[in-house]
């Protein structure tokens, strides 16, 4: 019975945390943040030349950050909310419920973050994650190689200790962003006579050092989101290193598998109207209300079950991973059905829109926001790691099936 | 509501598993087939069940019952999934259980209640008329009869029909089938004169019965809840059932892609295990993820018919739909992996395809449930 108390005090904590959460966000939120992204350029990334594209937008962040918000279950010593995990899900479900946009977009939020709060030590967490909760610093990922992109752990950028220093020399490929980025965490081979995992460093850096450059790569979508990045002789000091030095390997798949919860996620950001809806709107209805294409009706239904499905199990995945149930490469398994789901409510969309998809450079179509957000999805089952090789993680890791 | 056990629903599936997995493999559903049993389930096994407190699960503590919730009643379900025990659990301590508890008055309540949780009385609704789930369909007749009503009409799959000793029948006071208005549930004893009923032998080995009732009286007290207002009741205690079904074919499921994995880690063709092939572990793995998210989406069904079952229909919808589609999946993928193996009676395999069969049309089947989904959200 004392269990029993205890828990009915929590839950009445809860429930006035949630009233408290509900009336500040009434409040504070700005009707304009309230409605879905429709473009890259919309979103608030931070960093040293940050732009708000609304002045909504700059009021909704700052008042975020005010909060510790923008990382609500960071320690409030690093800039965080110092959210408990289940208030966590009270703030993000009442955020959900109003549609209001995250206030920040960020590598540091998604992925470093993570990773220096469990391997930084107390110099870096103070040095950037307070930097990172104020999108004072924009952050992007140095792992793909031209030659080492799914098969990571083959990658060949060299860092060779000169004194207090790294020398890096190399190239990385699909760095998001890299042109607008202020600084880099970045996998470097620090030992090429070890196997291959064991010889990786992860070592953060500026991207304004001397020696690095940045090329965009143009995509079928017509954004270049991406970038090649060139380090030429670029000198990093050896206190950088996130971990032990050669055991940057252990850091770098703590990370992917918040690139890959993050990844998976993508569907519940914002998306907006209901595909049924959405359809209704250019396929029509018939007498009864239902629409006008029993086949892309029948599509939509199966979708949406699917999604509302994959929403429990995303709810779930967080969940066992607060009761330490979860198995760790489960974020495999999410990122697979994620970007695959992504992938098919575009598809769906582009058929629901019809010719009025099509349009590519027009002001009615938003300069053709639609099929550059289809291409861009078909990306999502590649990057951060395959659909194959996400299901190949799943089949030797979890289900412990043999190697070949 | 967090979507993992608590230690106490943990302790309860481990009870049942044990129980279960002891008292209750495979072998003994085969045997019940083989020797062509009458009762169709082990009545001592029953009642072994009814005193751990499994029968009455659903049953008010003041009626004689444990009191627990619908996720309670999904773990046993997804537990009697794994060894596809046959017992009255679903019909008679989940649907009837529910229908009298939520439809009952008083006297209906304290009269059959604590039968249902002792174990000694075996209750099942009987709704479906055609060959697809469709309640609104009804069309059995319940015409006023002096003080009572005359019903007349057929029912098909009523699980547990040829054993029950309570049906409880979906009849038509008003209205046309396919109206929501004018449905009713009666109380009907199965020994009154007018009903005949006979078992039908049913693909998965499980109990069902086709009833037809020929002007069998009955009195105004056998009316559960309203007369012609129905459908909500009806409602309530299909999504229950729909959830309890959910629960059984994610155990099934999870059973049948356990046994097809470790036989991918054994046996041997070309010279290698099977389970080294690519093609076989993406296969897996995709079935693996399919399992995971029917698991959390039929956790989220269950909590919601804990929280309100009047609010619970979408989630339900979405379970039930996911459910059926991952367990003919994972049954599909079973055999065939299983390759001939899997086609011979002497394996279990077969005996998880064709009961996933029955599940799946039981209370609606994926397609109609997705239809649900999207008339709920209007396009």
């Amino acid at each position: 019975m004392a269990d029993a108390k205890i828990s009915d005090s929590e839950t009445a904590d809860l429930e006035q945390f949630r009233n408290e959460t509900r009336a500040w966000l009434d409040a504070n939120c700005p009707p304009e943040m309230r409605k879905p992204v429709t473009s890259d350029t919309d979103v608030f990334w931070g960093g040293r030349n940050a732009k708000f594209s609304s002045e909504p937008q700059r009021v909704w962040f700052e008042r975020m950050r005010d909060k510790g918000w923008t990382v609500p279950d960071w320690p409030r010593v690093y800039g965080g909310g110092g959210l408990s995990a289940a208030e966590h899900k009270v703030l993000r479900a009442e955020m959900a419920r109003m549609g209001a946009r995250p206030p920040l977009s960020s590598f540091g939020i998604w992925m470093l973050g993570p990773a220096l709060l469990k391997y930084g030590n107390e110099a870096q967490k103070k040095e950037h994650l307070p930097k990172i909760a104020a999108g004072e610093i924009r952050w992007c990922q140095g792992y793909s190689e031209p030659n080492a992109g799914s098969d990571l752990a083959s990658l060949q950028t060299r860092a060779e200790s000169d004194g207090d220093d790294f020398v890096i020399t190399g190239q990385k490929i699909w760095t998001s962003y890299a042109n607008y980025a202020d600084w880099i965490f970045c996998l470097v081979r620090t030992d090429p006579a070890a196997k291959k995992h064991d010889g990786i460093s992860f070592i953060l850096f500026d991207m304004a050092s001397k020696g690095v450059s940045t090329k965009p790569i143009l995509l079928i979508s017509g954004y270049s989101p991406f970038c090649e990045t060139f380090f030429d002789g670029v000198r990093v000091p050896t206190s950088h290193v996130v971990g032990t030095v050669n055991r940057g390997w252990d850091v770098a798949k703590y990370l992917l598998q918040h690139e890959r919860a993050m990844i998976s996620g993508m569907g519940e950001r914002g998306v907006g109207r209901p595909l049924g809806q959405i359809a209704a709107d250019s396929v029509g209805t018939d007498g009864q209300g239902k629409l006008d294409d029993s086949m892309l009706r029948g599509k939509i239904a199966t979708f949406d079950v699917d999604e509302a499905a994959l929403a429990a199990c995303a709810e779930r995945a967080v969940d066992l991973a607060k009761a330490g149930q979860a198995h760790p490469a489960f974020s495999s398994a999410m990122k697979y059905y994620g970007t695959e789901l992504n992938k098919r409510r575009y598809e769906i969309l582009m058929s629901a829109g019809g010719l009025d998809a099509l349009e590519w450079e027009s002001e009615r179509s938003k300069q053709g926001a639609r099929p550059r957000a289809w291409l861009r999805t078909k990306a999502n089952s590649i990057e951060g790691g395959t659909s194959e090789v996400m299901l190949g993680i799943v089949a030797k890791r979890i289900l412990d099936l043999p190697g070949a | 509501m967090a979507l993992v056990l608590t230690e106490e629903q943990s302790m309860l599936r481990d009870s049942a598993r044990g129980l279960i997995s002891d008292k209750a493999p495979v072998s003994h559903l085969r045997h019940l087939r083989d020797s062509k049993d009458p009762t169709g389930f082990s009545k001592e096994f029953w009642h072994s069940f009814a005193e751990m407190g499994f029968a009455g699960l659903l049953v008010p503590e003041e009626f004689g019952g444990s009191g627990l919730g619908f996720m309670e009643a999904g773990i046993i379900m997804e537990e009697i999934g794994r060894t596809l025990m046959p017992s009255p659990f679903l019909a008679t301590s989940v649907v009837a259980a529910s229908a009298l508890n939520r439809g009952g008055n008083a006297t209906q309540k304290s009269e059959f209640l604590p039968k249902i949780a002792s174990g000694s009385l075996l209750a099942t609704l009987a709704i479906d008329e055609g060959a697809k789930h469709r309640p609104l369909q009804t069309s059995l007749q319940a015409v006023r009869a002096g003080n009572g009503f005359k019903l007349s009409g057929a029912k098909a799959l009523v699980v547990d029909g040829h054993v029950a000793d309570l049906l409880i029948v979906a009849a038509r006071t008003a209205g046309a089938a396919g109206e929501r208005e004018g449905l009713t549930l009666f109380l009907v004893n199965p020994a009154a004169k007018g009903v005949a009923i006979e078992r039908t032998i049913m693909v998965d080995a499980h109990n069902a019965a086709r009833i037809e009732l020929a002007n069998v009286e009955v009195t105004a007290d056998s009316v559960l809840g309203e007369v012609d207002q129905g459908a909500t009741l009806l409602d309530g205690v299909l999504d229950i059932g729909r959830g309890a079904v959910a629960a059984e074919m994610v155990g099934l499921s999870d059973e049948v892609f356990n046994r097809t994995v470790e036989y991918l880690k054994n046996r041997k063709q070309f010279g290698k295990l099977i389970g080294e092939f690519q093609a076989l572990q993406h296969r897996a793995a995709e079935l693996y993820v399919d399992i995971e998210i029917t698991r959390a989406a039929t956790m989220k069904a269950l909590q919601a018919l804990d929280a309100d079952v009047a609010k619970a229909a979408s989630a339900v919808a979405v379970a039930k739909a996911r459910a059926g589609t991952t367990a003919t999946r994972a049954v599909q993928e079973g055999v065939q992996m299983h390759g001939g193996m899997g086609m011979t009676d002497q394996f279990d395999i077969g005996f998880f395809m064709k009961r996933a069969r029955v599940c799946e049309e039981l209370f609606g089947d994926a397609n109609y449930h997705t239809e649900q989904l999207a008339k709920a959200r209007g396009y």
